[in-house]
């Protein structure tokens, strides 16, 4: 810390604690970082004085979000950063159109299918499902199985080129 | 009678919609090892994931009004049988593949109203539950819906077993649109939904499915009441809270 950084009330340099929360990663997607994943939401000093981060739970039931604070905390900790604080917050409602663009590369090249935004499948609008491109041989030849998966975030799909099962990102 | 209080109202209200899904979450996690196939078992458990996941936030949030020092965990653990105001249809056992998919239907079709009700609240928090929840109840519904039609619409035999989990456990749906007084109290600032004016979009939404299921609606008879409004209970729920207590019982303040 320099005498000369304009906002003095700040004890920390926010750019340093983001990349810092780069290491603490979804224990479920190993490679993806809650930064990837938009479930950091928010790095700030609280009234008292502590580093506090505000995360998003992707879904209610999430059994990782426990795991993730205490992981936060321990990460934190580990490169200075006394008693940081997790705190939760609900609303606006977690999305999958917060989750990066790396997030959504690294997720595919990982073997499961990244969340698709938009489509230009016109069937859609008549009730017909979204094309997924499989993650391994990039055909959208594939069919859902389930629309509930291995996690509470993922759906169930089936190549149907290349006939491998794969795990499909739900768009939220 | 004593007045009761804003805050204990709150608490109550919030308390009162995590039992619904504490205990519907409970029954369904009854299935795990024993769907009839995989994908089956997935899906449930990941739907009761969702409903004891908004049964968290609920609880947290009704401790934390309640400002006494307790947790989620003393209301899911360590309260007794006539604290619970769940609704009597989230209680009821899970009987067969059909009665539970008619009761995640019914329960999906009231949650998604609900939850959409909820996120309009004048208490933000509760709003927040609400928005957040409504993204998992539409699968819900969307699930239940679809296995209602194959059922329905399959065999004679599917049909007759799942018009019969139908026809039985219409009675306590009359339960789901009736208020409390803790209810009462809060819709007048609006924190609160008014679910007497979610029967008719139910009505609509299930006639809808059913239709397209061959299924007949039930005819509203009698409604089976009390639990919502008194804490009394089926027989059956004072199983659930045995299983599901049990270790805190034995061992008080144990974690994971």
């Amino acid at each position: 810390m320099t005498d000369s950084m304009t906002t003095p009330a700040k004890n920390f340099d926010p750019a340093a604690v983001w990349a810092i929360l780069e290491a603490v990663k979804d224990p479920e997607i190993p490679v993806l970082s809650i930064v990837d994943l938009g479930i950091a939401r928010e790095v700030k000093d609280n009234e008292d004085g502590h580093l506090e981060i505000v995360i998003s739970p992707t879904y209610s039931g999430c059994p990782a979000m426990y795991m993730l604070e205490e992981q936060i905390k321990e990460t934190l900790i580990h490169h200075g950063y006394p008693d940081p604080i997790v705190t939760t917050s609900l609303s606006p409602a977690w999305t999958t159109d917060w989750m990066t663009e790396s997030g959504k590369q690294k997720l595919e090249a990982y073997g499961i299918a990244p969340p698709e935004k938009t489509t230009s499948n016109k069937s859609v609008l008549f009730g017909g499902q979204k094309k997924i491109a499989c993650p391994r041989c990039k055909s959208e030849n594939s069919e859902q199985i389930s629309e509930f998966g291995s996690t509470a975030c993922k759906a169930l799909y089936r190549c149907l080129d290349c006939l491998e099962p794969f795990d499909y990102f739900k768009c939220i | 009678m004593t007045e009761l209080s804003k805050k204990d109202a709150l608490v109550q209200y919030a308390a009162q919609i995590g039992d619904n899904g504490l205990i519907i979450g409970h029954r369904m996690s009854e299935w795990c090892f024993r769907a009839p196939a995989l994908e089956m078992e997935i899906a449930l458990m990941n739907c009761a994931l969702d409903l004891i996941g908004q049964a968290r936030e609920l609880y947290t949030y009704a401790a934390v009004t309640q400002d006494e020092g307790k947790s989620e965990d003393d209301f899911a653990y360590l309260r007794d049988e006539q604290d619970f105001r769940n609704l009597l249809l989230t209680e009821v056992p899970n009987g067969d593949w059909g009665d539970t998919i008619v009761r995640l239907f019914l329960m999906s079709a009231y949650n998604k109203l609900f939850y959409t009700a909820l996120a309009n609240s004048k208490d933000a928090q509760l709003a927040a539950i609400g928005a957040k929840s409504i993204k998992e109840v539409i699968y819900h519904q969307r699930f239940s819906s679809e296995w209602l039609i194959r059922l329905g619409d399959g065999t004679p035999e599917s049909h007759d077993r799942v018009q019969k989990s139908l026809d039985t456990l219409w009675a306590y749906t009359g339960e789901l649109f009736t208020m409390t007084d803790a209810e009462t109290l809060l819709l007048a600032d609006g924190i609160a939904v008014d679910v007497t004016a979610l029967k008719a979009d139910w009505d609509q939404v299930v006639s809808d499915v059913l239709t397209q299921a061959t299924l007949t609606v039930p005819a509203d008879l009698w409604p089976q009441l009390g639990s919502k409004a008194e804490g009394r209970h089926t027989e059956h729920f004072g199983f659930i809270i045995t299983d599901m207590q049990f270790m805190q019982r034995r061992y008080p303040g144990c974690e994971w």
